[in-house]
């Protein structure tokens, strides 16, 4: 059953949630027993900027399951205005505006759904940012 | 600690085993590299397999196997490390052995992709490279992840020779008997190759296939009483963030570089008296990645040194010497016990037209995921 | 046309009189449309039909990982943006839709956790074909009048069917509005300062559990619908508390289409200039549920303090809510805190036939 993991996950999922080692600022998607990176166990819990800057994107011709509707997709790897760098399908582009160094920003999409009658898995992807002309 | 050492080695073709089920495929390689080390039976049996829960609803692999390989009685078990769970199992079985408590044990490595559709295959991995709820979850899978590693590697250094590491492994896997892509390529057609993600093509990346293979891994005491030749085995293993990007530099794999430099202290070997490396290059830039990260090539020279033939059977550092996991193939749970086996054969004089020229020592390099985990083995010519 | 379209002027709602609801203001909105467009004539290309004489000239299409539940977060993260609020000081989030992602399971509370607002108080999905949204606005008005909630959230949300070939092929689009309620203050954008509405049974267009498509009555969603609805609730609003049309600087009447809201500003003598502002679906289409509201978000991105708005919805089957607002203030504010929808009007990718066939789902997969 999928249904239990998606929703514990979320609020990370949803609006990039999770928690800060207070001592290093690893990031972490759920709130840790200890750092992973400092051992840390004192966290502050963060809402990741939904903003940031495009490091390297790829496109995936042969998804593994659940993904193949939305065959060809895009995935990049992106350094948030915090520095916390995080990987996330791209949407709503244009072939000639993806770029490395671009602007991006969160928005929020299906991702997958869980078979026939399964749940709709919502979570972010992340776009170009709206031109502001 | 004991001395461990290498008895015999078994495996099979590699390829879409339609006919045999996976534990009929561990089965034919544990019995006979049980034959080629001459022993009846082992004091337990160690089985690595990646996936056999999603693509054949198994588990439970190692009584399995005791089972199948008429040995019911025998303590076993299964070991799993993603696509390195041979390494995982041969680290197990290796302690027990260098701890005294074993004199013989089996060690199985198995996969058998075909049993599963593409896209599913395709799931497996992912299931291997990240979190379920982080690249799982949005489909960044292993070739995705990969890819992006290499639009880093070509920013840093540029890509030069990368595609060349597919092309040698093909020229070594000609007329390999167990290979699965027994074929030479050349470098036009790797470029001339389709996208899988981009900049990694087609034939940059390992295909899918069935294959099983075994070692037997005895003490020194019982190494003495055997005909056997005497190729001692190393291990070790280290592990990284299972997500590249969380590592504070992507481009070195510090699983590599901490396994490679254990096991080259545990043996008492310089980087220099290895003879022959098996790379996991289940894509090109890992194999590039594995080189550099294990001190065999400076960063960003892999590829360079590659055009230049210095890791062809006549090169400097011959790698793949019967194709790596490009083209002799990459059965996940099975591709370490195929590396270890294939140098095994290289040290004993058993190699045919690969033979290299009197080697003494090889060393294998087993990843997990985009090298979350490393494994390497070492062996060498070693008299008891 | 106006003249033809009533003879006689629709009966009074049975409800009677409007609802004065002054003390209730907006505090943020924001709309959100996909970025594909699909122009009519590439529609028209399919069907044979002539380059000319298409209701509108282009549709948004909502993009292969967009559904109603997504375009109402989008937009909810833009009232945010301008309400400026704690989010968890929302007790209500009601979302219209006809396009609802599940049969059942609530879409308010999706969007709540996207934007922080979980736990609400309250959080139900509306349906009234393309009026839900409205109506999601008039219950939050009335929950935040009684004290019952600080802020509500209403949204209109739709990913519109249309069947192949279909006249309605050529405007059903999507989009969303998203409206933040709560006490008039020196920080409101704009006062509801009246509202009133008109329901009857009226089976105009009605879509069946587990259909794709909607039906409709051809030419029966015009003057007995469409028309008779929409003037029912602003005569109402205007004959119960005075207001003449000559106070109201824009009127937003329902636009599926660009021939109806401009016949209905014909009827009741309203000049194009205070039409043009709210009037959008020549280039966004009929959004359903969150057309009307769309075009509202329109006239905010460009209303001055003490400007007064006028905006109905139509919903098959039929109704229509009327409301009319007073900008404040605090609009100068917050207006430019978050992208304007002529942005996202202007941003757009163009498709084929074939990528918009895929993109809306119409290519079987098993």
């Amino acid at each position: 059953m999928r249904v239990t993991g998606y929703w514990r996950n979320i609020s990370f999922l949803y609006r990039l949630a999770g928690w800060k080692c207070t001592h290093c600022g690893a990031f972490h998607h759920y709130k840790p027993v200890i750092c992973r990176r400092c051992r840390s166990r004192e966290f502050t819990q963060v809402e990741l900027p939904g903003s940031g800057r495009l490091i390297a994107y790829t496109v995936i011709r042969s998804p593994p399951k659940e993904f193949e509707r939305y065959a060809p997709y895009s995935i990049g790897l992106i350094e948030l205005e915090d520095g916390t760098k995080i990987l996330s399908q791209l949407t709503d582009f244009k072939e000639d505006e993806l770029r490395d160094g671009i602007r991006v920003e969160a928005v929020f999409r299906k991702v997958r759904v869980n078979g026939e009658q399964g749940i709709i898995e919502y979570g972010y992807k992340f776009r170009p940012v709206l031109s502001r002309s | 600690m004991v001395g461990v050492y290498v008895a015999g080695v078994g495996f099979t073709k590699i390829a879409e085993h339609w006919d045999k089920d996976l534990e009929q495929l561990m089965a034919e390689a544990a019995v006979k590299a049980l034959e080629d080390a001459g022993v009846s039976t082992v004091n337990a049996i160690y089985v690595g397999c990646a996936l056999s829960e999603y693509l054949q609803c198994q588990a439970n692999l190692g009584a399995l196997m005791a089972e199948c390989t008429g040995l019911v009685g025998v303590p076993a078990f299964r070991s799993e490390a993603a696509e390195a769970s041979g390494a995982a199992a041969l680290y197990s079985g290796f302690c027990d052995i260098a701890s005294g408590r074993s004199e013989a044990v089996l060690v199985i490595g198995g996969e058998k992709l075909s049993d599963g559709l593409p896209e599913e295959v395709s799931s497996g991995m992912l299931m291997m490279s990240g979190r379920s709820w982080y690249e799982g979850f949005m489909g960044a899978d292993f070739y995705a992840i990969s890819a992006l590693l290499y639009r880093l590697y070509s920013k840093r250094y540029g890509d030069e020779g990368i595609p060349f590491f597919p092309v040698i492994s093909h020229e070594h896997a000609e007329g390999v008997a167990h290979a699965q892509y027994p074929f030479k390529i050349t470098l036009d057609r790797v470029l001339e190759s389709p996208f899988i993600a981009e900049p990694l093509r087609m034939l940059e990346v390992s295909g899918i296939g069935d294959g099983a293979a075994a070692l037997v891994l005895v003490s020194e005491g019982l190494a003495r009483r055997l005909k056997s030749p005497k190729i001692k085995i190393f291990i070790s293993s280290a592990t990284d963030y299972m997500n590249p990007f969380d590592r504070e530099d992507p481009l070195r794999l510090q699983s590599v570089m901490l396994s490679v430099s254990k096991v080259l202290e545990q043996a008492g070997v310089s980087r220099g008296e290895v003879n022959m490396v098996e790379l996991h290059d289940s894509v090109s830039i890992l194999g590039a990645l594995c080189l550099e990260s294990g001190g065999f090539s400076p960063p960003g020279a892999a590829g360079k040194l590659a055009m230049k033939g210095e890791f062809g059977l006549n090169g400097r550092l011959p790698c793949n010497t019967f194709g790596g996991l490009k083209a002799r193939g990459h059965p996940f749970g099975a591709t370490a016990i195929y590396q270890v086996a294939e140098i095994y054969l290289q040290l004993t004089g058993r190699a045919g037209k690969n033979q290299l020229d009197k080697p003494r020592t090889g060393l294998a390099i087993s990843l997990s995921g985009v090298g979350a985990a490393a494994f390497t083995s070492l062996l060498k010519i070693e008299e008891v | 046309m106006s003249s033809t379209i009533f003879k006689r002027g629709p009966e009074k709602s049975s409800g009677g009189d409007m609802v004065k609801l002054g003390g209730v203001a907006i505090q943020g909105y924001g709309g959100y449309i996909p970025r594909y467009r699909i122009r009519a004539e590439e529609i028209g290309r399919m069907w044979g039909q002539d380059k000319s004489g298409f209701p509108v000239a282009e549709k948004t299409v909502a993009g292969i990982d967009e559904d109603a539940a997504t375009m109402a977060v989008e937009a909810a993260r833009i009232a945010l943006r301008r309400a400026k609020i704690d989010p968890r000081r929302i007790g209500a989030v009601y979302v219209g839709s006809e396009s609802k992602p599940y049969a059942v399971k609530p879409t308010g509370t999706i969007v709540a956790e996207a934007i922080g607002a979980s736990p609400t108080k309250l959080a139900a999905d509306l349906e009234f074909a393309c009026k839900a949204g409205s109506e999601a606005m008039a219950i939050i008005a009335s929950l935040i009048r009684s004290g019952q909630v600080e802020y509500g959230l209403a949204i209109g949300a739709d990913t519109a069917q249309g069947r192949p070939g279909d006249a309605l092929e050529y405007t059903a689009a999507s989009g969303a509005a998203a409206f933040i309620l709560g006490k008039t203050d020196h920080r409101a954008i704009a006062e509801i300062e009246a509202w009133s509405g008109y329901a009857t049974d009226t089976p105009d267009f009605w879509r069946r559990p587990g259909d794709r498509y909607p039906m409709h009555a051809a030419r029966f969603t015009g003057e007995p619908a469409y028309f008779k609805h929409i003037i029912g609730a602003v005569q109402s609003l205007l004959e119960n508390d005075g207001y003449t049309l000559n106070e109201i600087d824009y009127v937003i009447f329902h636009q599926p289409n660009m021939k109806f809201p401009l016949a209905v500003a014909k009827y009741f003598k309203v000049g194009q200039e205070k039409v043009s502002p709210g009037l959008i679906a020549n280039f966004v289409g009929n959004t359903y549920s969150a057309c009307s509201l769309l075009g509202l978000v329109n006239v905010l991105d460009q209303a001055q303090p003490g400007q007064r708005i006028l905006v109905a919805s139509y919903g098959s089957g039929a109704g229509s809510d009327a409301f009319v607002l007073r900008v404040l203030d605090g609009i100068l504010e917050k207006r430019d805190l978050a992208p304007k929808l002529a942005e996202f009007i202007r941003n757009k990718i163009y498709i084929d036939y074939s990528t918009y066939l895929k993109l809306r789902d119409e290519i079987l997969m098993r």
